[in-house]
């Protein structure tokens, strides 16, 4: 089908976007298209006006500090798979993005536009979890910083003003002996995920766990943190018990199931998923040391 | 509901200046209005790849692209693949070939994929994994994408690709 009738608009600059966003009613904020573009033309989705992002160039790019790494909203997800930065400090957002469509989806894909639209089944929302980025949101009253824990409200909803526009995320830079790894579960590579995981573990001197980070995708309407498995991590020696004691955790998870994929059946994949993504961190925590 | 725009786009070295509704996608624009019906329209929503060009040679979707947002960038089709007597471009050449077509609806958004991949590789030469990745955007209900496959893996593979490279066949 085609888009149904909308009033387009390309603002220039980050103030105006907001200043529309502000003052229309019924408006959407068109990153990269690549969800949106569908659901126009599939009309599910009946917006007034469409205020398009892809001419303000501040909003893109891919930048570091001492601690972060910061990708603007309108950055392209093959900008960010290029990204050399991103591979040496951000390397779970690396594994993940080549789990994101395709190469023609990605280049035109945002890493913004993924993390509002909060698809069940996206991968980057994923990250953005397990990695505890923090997204920097400007409005009409001003800016703000929000933790991905806070931003999903539901279902495809975030918990973004309808003033307001995503402008960067901010992850953090790995440092000592971390390892991570980005897992997923579909019929056929590059579709969304029946289930996802993200993990990143840091190891101390002595060879025990120091920090865990595990994260799912495709389960519920917004990606989930195992903080009992985390915890339970902790000071372990990684060995075949401990992946065992965090994949138990994953199998009383809660999880919404369909027809196709019942909710035991995504608890398994979870299960499955997790034990094979914690032995690929841990290795690569062996291989790589950040300082 | 009409919300014209002016747009200046480049289509295969040519400036096109037109008036467009601003709901109309780019493969609309290419089809209807420049008359271009090389590239092909499977699902309009992103999922077949049937559509794809290059927008500043990058392969997009363009039924998921607004004319509008292409306005002031350079469009390639496959109407501008081929050179101007007719000759096909070795990528064209190869999945004839290889039987990498059959009713070739999906052909057009095929070669494109495969004119991004040759550029992004540099001389490089890839793997079958690799090119199928690649190809994996591009839905084929033919031919079992074995001959696809085949026609990128002589161009591109390890065993020829020192005498099939595609710039050396292109000027010869
Ligand atoms: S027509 Fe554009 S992806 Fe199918
Ligand atoms: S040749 Fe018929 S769809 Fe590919």
């Amino acid at each position: 089908m085609k888009a149904p009738p909308f009033t387009y608009h390309a603002p220039q600059s980050i103030a105006d976007a907001v200043a529309l966003m502000g003052s229309l009613d019924n408006a959407r904020v068109l990153a990269g298209g690549q969800s949106l573009m569908a659901m126009l033309n599939l009309r599910v989705a009946g917006p007034d006006h469409l205020v398009d992002l892809g001419r303000i160039p501040e909003l893109s790019g891919i930048a570091e500090t001492e601690a972060t790494i910061s990708v603007g909203a309108m950055t392209t997800q093959r900008m960010v798979e290029r990204s050399e930065l991103i591979a040496r400090h951000c390397p779970l957002l690396t594994d993940a993005i080549a789990h994101v469509g395709h190469q023609q989806t990605r280049n035109r894909g945002t890493i913004g536009g993924s993390i509002c639209h909060l698809d069940p089944g996206a991968e980057l929302p994923v990250v953005a979890c397990a990695l505890d980025a923090e997204l920097i949101a400007t409005g009409v009253s001003g800016t703000r910083q929000i933790a991905f824990r806070d931003f999903p409200e539901g279902y495809l909803t975030s918990q973004l003003q309808p003033d307001e526009i995503l402008v960067r995320v901010d992850f953090p830079k790995v440092t000592g002996r971390t390892g991570s790894a980005f897992l997923e579960f579909n019929r056929r590579p590059a579709d969304f995920a029946i289930v996802s995981v993200a993990v990143q573990i840091t190891l101390d001197d002595g060879g025990s766990i120091a920090r865990a980070a595990i994260a799912f995708g495709g389960i519920q309407s917004a990606p989930v943190r195992l903080a009992e498995a985390e915890a339970l991590l902790v000071a372990r020696v990684p060995d075949v018990q401990t992946w065992d004691l965090a994949a138990q955790c994953a199998t009383v998870l809660d999880c919404d199931g369909d027809e196709l994929y019942p909710a035991d059946y995504r608890r398994d994949l979870c299960a499955v998923l997790l034990t094979r993504a914690l032995r690929k961190a841990l290795r690569r925590a062996g291989e790589r040391s950040h300082v | 509901m009409f919300d014209p725009r002016d747009v200046s786009i480049t289509v295969n070295g040519q400036l096109h200046e037109r008036r467009v509704d601003s709901r109309v996608h780019l493969a609309d624009f290419l089809r209807k209005d420049l008359l271009l019906t090389g590239t092909h329209l499977g699902c309009e929503h992103g999922v077949c790849g049937a559509c794809t060009v290059l927008v500043d040679g990058a392969s997009v979707r363009s039924c998921l692209m607004l004319a509008v947002q292409a306005d002031g960038r350079h469009v390639q089709t496959i109407e501008g693949v081929a050179t101007k007597d007719a000759q096909l471009h070795p990528i064209q050449d190869a999945l004839t070939r290889h039987h990498g077509l059959q009713c070739g609806y999906c052909t057009p958004g095929v070669v494109m994929t495969l004119l991004e991949l040759d550029g992004d590789r540099a001389g490089r030469t890839l793997g079958e994994d690799e090119i199928r990745a690649a190809l994996s955007g591009n839905l084929c209900r033919c031919t079992g994408y074995q001959g696809i496959v085949d026609a990128a893996l002589e161009l591109f593979g390890a065993d020829v690709a020192s005498q099939t490279n595609t710039k050396t066949r292109s000027q010869a």
